[in-house]
C-alpha cells in the first residue's frame, strides 16, 4: 500500500483549463415586468416600488412593490378573515392535502424555480436545482403529512394553531426559506402574511401561481414585498400571533425588543460563526471536498456556513495545501451556467460588508490565499479566499462575514477544539471530522451549537431540526420539533 | 422567667453552596425579620458560581441527577413543620415535596420524550437530543411563596441547568428555608443559587446579564417588557413561568434541541 502511495501520479494544478459553457435557459420561465401584493388570493397594485435585479450582471429583472404599514394591514386582514372563515377550522386531512398539492407542483415546476432562484439571486443553477427547489418540494411534502397527526406528535397537549403569523425571510435560499416557514405553519392550521427578502422576491412571487394551481383558500397565504420598512411593518402589527425571522442576529435583537411585552410568540433563526473541526485521522479528501462546500456553497450566503476551519496542527501544512489547490479548480461565474460552481454575490451591498471584513482581516495581519481567477466584468463577484495565521481575536474569526471567506486556525488537542469553537456568541452549527465514531459523539456533546455535522457539512433535511444555540437564535424548523413554533397548547 | 430564651436565624443568601450576607450589607424586613438586600454585584457572583457549577451538574448521569433531586425532596419532607410556617400551610408544603419528587423522575426520561431520531435522505443516523441551556435567572413568583419557587426552579434544574432564583419579595422566608435544604441535599453547590431582595432592583440586572441563558419571569412586579426588552440583548430565551404548572414542556422551556448527523459506512 505505502508503495502505491508513492507512486500516486501528481496532476498538475489545472488552473487552465477551460469549459464550454453550458449554459441553461431561461426560456421557461416568465417574468412580469411589475408584480403587486398576493394578498386575499388577488394581486394588489402596489403605490411605490423598487426593481429587483439580476446580481450577476445587474440587469433589471421587475419593478417590485414596496409594500406599507397599509398594505401589511391589508394582508392582516385577509390572513386573520382566513384564518377564522374555514382554514383553522378545516380538517388536518384536508390541509394535508393542500400542502401535499403545493409540494408535487413544486416538483413539477422545479427547473422553472431553479433558473428564476440562480437569476434573481446569483446561486449557481447546480445548487438551485439539485438543494434548494427539491429541498422546498421535500418540506412541504414532510409537513402535508403531519396537518392530521398533529395529537400524535404532542400526546395529551390539544394542540390547535395559533392564529396568523408574520414570517419574515432572507435573500439566501428564497424559496427554501419559504416553504420552512410556511409549510409547518399552514399544516398547524395557521394563515400567514410572508416578506420575501427585499433582493430576491421572484420565486415567492411565482410561489402564489403554485397556490392559485393548489386552489389554496384566499387569504391563507399573503405575500408582501419591500425592505425592512415592510418588515418593521409586519412585526409590529398587533392582530399578528406570530413572528418567524430567519436573517441576521442584529435584526434579530430589535424584533425581539419591538415584540417584548405584546405576548406574540417569537422564534429567530440568525446568524452563526461555524466552527468546521478537522482531526488528524480524517480522511483528508473527503474533508477538503467537505471544508469547500462548508464554506463555497452558495457564496457562503449561509448563516450555518462553515467559516472557521480549525485544523489539527499535525496535518496543517497538507491539509491547506490540498484545500488552496481544490480552489484553484473552482468555476465562479455565470449563475445560470450548469458547470459554475461558485455564483455572484447577491447584492451590492453584500459585496461590499464582504470587501471591507475581507480588507480588515489582511489588515490585522492574516495571510489571505486566493486563486487566479478570472471574474465577469458586471455584476457582484468575489473570489473564494482563505485566510491563514489567522488569530481569534480578529474580525475575520469572530464576525459573520457572509461571503466565501475560509479562516483557518489550528488546534493540538480535542479539548482546545472543543474551547475554540465555542468561544463565539453564536451557537447553530459545527462541523467534525474524523474516523473515530466515538470522538464524533464525544465532540458533538460539547459543541454548543443546534446542528452537528460529522464528516459532512450544510445537509439539511425536512424530517432534521434546524436551529441555534445562543445568540444564534431559538425555535427550530423542520422535523416533529418544528411544529411547535406554530401550536399552542391546552393544558 | 425559666423559660429558654431561643436562638433567632439570620436570614441569608444562598450562592455557590454558601451562606453569605449580601456584599451591601443591605436588609429588609419582611415576614417580621431582617432579610438580606442581594445587590447587583450579588446577582454577578450569584451568576459566576452558577455558570462555574453548571458543567458538572449537566454531566452528572442523568440516574445521579434524578437521585439528587428525590434526596432534596427528603430534605425538605423532614422539614414539613418548619415549611408549613413559612407559607399557606402543611398542604402547600407536601404538594412541594411532590413536585420534587415527580420532577426527580423526569431526570433521565427528558431526552426520550423530547428528543428524537430523525429520517434523513443520506447515509447518515440523525438524532436530536435535548441539552440544558446554561444558566437561568428565575423570579419566583409573590405566591405561593414555596409552591411558587419550587414550580419555577425545578424544571430548569433537572434539565441540567444551573439557576439563580429571586425569592418573593414580600415571602423570602419559605426560599431561604429551602436553601437550607438544598444545603444539606446533594444538589452540588452554585447549582441552584437564590437571592431575597427587590425585585425592581435586581430583575433587570439578571434579565440583561450576558451571560444568562434564559429568564423565567413570570414572578416579575409589571416591569415584564421592559424585563422582555433587555434579554434581547443576548438573544435570552424568555420563559413566562405559571406559578402553579406541572409538565415536561415546562421543563423544555429551558432546553435547546442539539441534532447531530452521524455518518454510517462499513
Amino acid at each position: 500500500m505505502a508503495e502505491l502511495d508513492r507512486t500516486r501520479t501528481e496532476v498538475d494544478v489545472p488552473g487552465d483549463w477551460t469549459y464550454a459553457s453550458a449554459p441553461e435557459s431561461r426560456d421557461i420561465v416568465r417574468i412580469a415586468d411589475s408584480y403587486g401584493y398576493y394578498v386575499g388570493g388577488e394581486w394588489l397594485e402596489p403605490a411605490e416600488t423598487y426593481e429587483t435585479i439580476a446580481p450577476r450582471d445587474e440587469e433589471p429583472l421587475a419593478a417590485i412593490g414596496q409594500a406599507t404599514a397599509e398594505d401589511v394591514g391589508r394582508a392582516v386582514v385577509a390572513a386573520r378573515e382566513a384564518f377564522a372563515d374555514g382554514w383553522s377550522a378545516l380538517p388536518g386531512s384536508e390541509r394535508a392535502k393542500y400542502l401535499f398539492r403545493i409540494a408535487r407542483i413544486l416538483q413539477e415546476r422545479s427547473r422553472e424555480f431553479a433558473v428564476l432562484e440562480s437569476l434573481n439571486g446569483g446561486k449557481p443553477i447546480k445548487e438551485s436545482r439539485d438543494v434548494d427547489i427539491p429541498l422546498a418540494a421535500a418540506h412541504f411534502f414532510y409537513y402535508a403529512g403531519w396537518a392530521d397527526k398533529l395529537e400524535y406528535a404532542f400526546p395529551n397537549r390539544r394542540p390547535r394553531p395559533v392564529g396568523v403569523a408574520g414570517q419574515i425571510i432572507p435573500w439566501n435560499f428564497p424559496l427554501l426559506m419559504l416553504a420552512w416557514k410556511i409549510a409547518p405553519a399552514l399544516a398547524c392550521g395557521n394563515t400567514v402574511v410572508l416578506k420575501p427578502a427585499e433582493t430576491t422576491p421572484l420565486t415567492a412571487l411565482l410561489f402564489c401561481d403554485v397556490l392559485r394551481q393548489a386552489e389554496l383558500p384566499a387569504g391563507v397565504v399573503n405575500i408582501v414585498t419591500g425592505d425592512g420598512r415592510t418588515g418593521a411593518a409586519i412585526v409590529e402589527h398587533e392582530d399578528i400571533d406570530k413572528i418567524a425571522f430567519t436573517g441576521s442576529t442584529e435584526v434579530g435583537k430589535a424584533i425581539q425588543r419591538h415584540v417584548a411585552g405584546t405576548g406574540k410568540r417569537l422564534t429567530l433563526e440568525l446568524g452563526g460563526k461555524a466552527a468546521n473541526i478537522v482531526f488528524d485521522d480524517a480522511a483528508l479528501d473527503q474533508a477538503v471536498e467537505g471544508i469547500v462546500n462548508g464554506i463555497y456553497f452558495n457564496q457562503g450566503h449561509v448563516c450555518c456556513a462553515g467559516s472557521r476551519l480549525f485544523v489539527q496542527e499535525s496535518i496543517y501544512e497538507p491539509l491547506v495545501a490540498k484545500l488552496e489547490r481544490r480552489l484553484t479548480t473552482l468555476r465562479v461565474g455565470d449563475p445560470l451556467d450548469k458547470n459554475t460552481d461558485v455564483g455572484a454575490i447577491n447584492s451590492a451591498a453584500q459585496l461590499e460588508k464582504i470587501q471591507e471584513l475581507v480588507a480588515s482581516g489582511v489588515e490585522e495581519g492574516a495571510e489571505i490565499y486566493q486563486p487566479p481567477c478570472v471574474l465577469p466584468e458586471k455584476g457582484y463577484w468575489f473570489v473564494p479566499t482563505v485566510f491563514t495565521n489567522v488569530a481569534q481575536s480578529y474580525r475575520i474569526a469572530q464576525e459573520e462575514i457572509f461571503g466565501p471567506v475560509l479562516s483557518v486556525l489550528t488546534f493540538r488537542t480535542p479539548e482546545e477544539a472543543v474551547e475554540k469553537a465555542n468561544n463565539t456568541p453564536y451557537g447553530l452549527s459545527a462541523g467534525v471530522w474524523t474516523e473515530k465514531g466515538s470522538r464524533i459523539l464525544w465532540m458533538a456533546q460539547r459543541l454548543r451549537a443546534g446542528v452537528v455535522w460529522a464528516n459532512t457539512f450544510n445537509r439539511f433535511d425536512p424530517g432534521s431540526p434546524f436551529g441555534g444555540y445562543k445568540e444564534s437564535g431559538f425555535g427550530r424548523e423542520g422535523g416533529r420539533h418544528g411544529l411547535e413554533p406554530y401550536l399552542r397548547f391546552d393544558e | 422567667m425559666s423559660e429558654r430564651l431561643p436562638v433567632k436565624k439570620t436570614y441569608k443568601l444562598y450562592i455557590g453552596g454558601t451562606f453569605p450576607r449580601s456584599e451591601s450589607g443591605r436588609t429588609y424586613e419582611a415576614e417580621g425579620q431582617n432579610v438580606a438586600r442581594a445587590s447587583r454585584k450579588d446577582v454577578r457572583d450569584a451568576v459566576r458560581a452558577a455558570r462555574g457549577a453548571q458543567p458538572g451538574w449537566a454531566a452528572a448521569t442523568a440516574y445521579n441527577r434524578g437521585q439528587v433531586l428525590y434526596r432534596l425532596a427528603e430534605m425538605v419532607e423532614a422539614r414539613v413543620a418548619e415549611f408549613a410556617e413559612l407559607c399557606s400551610g402543611r398542604d402547600e408544603v407536601e404538594r412541594s415535596i411532590d413536585r420534587i419528587v415527580w420532577y426527580a423522575g423526569w431526570a433521565d426520561k427528558l431526552p426520550q420524550v423530547l428528543g428524537g431520531s430523525n429520517p434523513v435522505a443520506g447515509p447518515y443516523f440523525n438524532f436530536t437530543v435535548p441539552e440544558p441551556t446554561g444558566v437561568v435567572a428565575v423570579l419566583a413568583p409573590s405566591e405561593p411563596a414555596l409552591l411558587g419557587l419550587v414550580t419555577r426552579v425545578l424544571p430548569p434544574l433537572v434539565g441540567g441547568n444551573a439557576v439563580v432564583a429571586v425569592a418573593s419579595e414580600a415571602r423570602p422566608l419559605a426560599a431561604i428555608e429551602l436553601a437550607e435544604g438544598l444545603a444539606t441535599s446533594d444538589v452540588p453547590g452554585g447549582v441552584v443559587n437564590l437571592l431575597t431582595g427587590q425585585h425592581a432592583e435586581l430583575a433587570p440586572v439578571l434579565a440583561s446579564h450576558m451571560d444568562v441563558n434564559a429568564i423565567d419571569i413570570g414572578g416579575a412586579n409589571g416591569d415584564a417588557p421592559e424585563l422582555e426588552r433587555l434579554a434581547a440583548d443576548n438573544v435570552k430565551r424568555v420563559v413566562r413561568g405559571r406559578a402553579d404548572v406541572q409538565s415536561p414542556w415546562e421543563v423544555a422551556s429551558f432546553l435547546e434541541l442539539k441534532t447531530v448527523w452521524h455518518p454510517m459506512g462499513q
